[in-house]
């Protein structure tokens, strides 16, 4: 283990921008990604107003407080994550992985209003083929769903690490990367939130 | 020490993380009261931008540690965010949602 840290370390040293790579890469992956949910949610403002073929409409089947209790739990998520990390570096293991589990376990409570949601939509007659609006809709956040479920999985696979002791304060990187995808798919629900719910199927509009 | 290392010690307290939560879930309260208010019209439109835009920078900058991170981070996140809405931009000026 020891051994362990100090390759980290040493690595975390020689880099030419004097910053991580490791780190570096996330962040460049994050700013990708940025342009992969924006293309998904220009196609779903695009084509959701145009129902070619009938079917159901946002107004439909969308319901805002529901949904409201599922962004919650995802903000919520973001703060037991940095709270994780935030134990991590003062050397509290137990807290670290206390936190950290119930992040995966919000994560999963937000993929279940997902899956309630989307078997509520199914149950309406809205499926990813009905008509555009379905289509734009089930691949948007279906896309999102599957980076929180990704997310869960590394979550999860950091709190078995620490049980078995390897992670440590001095291995912090270890998570603050997850951290950092955790965090970021939390903004992009706040984007979806925003854009796919509430402007979509407010009355004034 | 690398340059983050450096930069660690200056992260928040779990305190002012429990304060950026709370204020997180009061601006989600007041997206979703501000719904409900069917006289705004489309004024609602930039509000709602706003204060998503808002909760946005909060994450970014108290979770995701870019306040006190190095620059670099930022503008590696920011660049990304700026050719996102330039796609998305581009894609609606396509298809006539402007018209």
């Amino acid at each position: 283990m020891a051994n362990l840290n100090t390759t980290h370390s040493e690595h975390e040293e020689h880099t030419t921008t004097g910053l991580n790579n490791r780190k570096m890469l996330m962040w460049a992956f994050l700013g990708s990604d940025c342009m992969f949910f924006a293309a998904l949610i220009a196609t779903y403002v695009i084509y959701s107003g145009q129902i070619v073929g009938g079917g159901p409409v946002p107004e439909d089947v969308f319901s805002i407080p529901v949904t409201s209790v599922s962004t919650f739990v995802l903000l919520m998520s973001s703060m037991s994550m940095v709270l994780a990390y935030s134990a991590l570096v003062r050397g509290q293991i137990k807290n670290f992985q206390i936190w950290i589990l119930s992040t995966a376990f919000l994560g999963m409570t937000f993929i279940g209003f997902q899956v309630f949601e989307f078997r509520d939509f199914v149950l309406h007659g809205l499926t990813p083929k009905t008509n555009l609006f379905g289509s734009t809709f089930f691949v948007l956040t279906g896309f999102h769903g599957a980076h929180v479920t990704l997310g869960i999985i590394w979550l999860l696979s950091l709190y078995f690490f620490s049980l078995r002791g390897g992670v440590t304060p001095e291995r912090h990187l270890d998570v603050d990367l997850a951290a950092l995808y955790w965090h970021f798919v939390d903004v992009v629900w706040i984007v979806i939130f925003t854009v796919v719910y509430l402007l979509g199927v407010f009355p004034g509009i | 020490m690398s340059d983050m290392d450096k930069t660690h010690s200056a992260h928040p307290s779990p305190r002012k993380y429990l304060m950026v939560a709370s204020a997180l879930v009061v601006l989600t309260a007041i997206e979703v009261g501000i719904f409900y208010v069917e006289s705004l019209g489309k004024g609602i439109i930039p509000i709602l931008f706003i204060l998503s835009a808002f909760k946005f920078a909060l994450v970014g900058m108290f979770y995701m540690h870019l306040r006190y991170d190095s620059r670099l981070f930022s503008i590696f996140f920011i660049t990304g965010l700026v050719l996102a809405s330039l796609v998305t931009l581009a894609l609606m000026t396509l298809f006539g949602m402007f018209n």
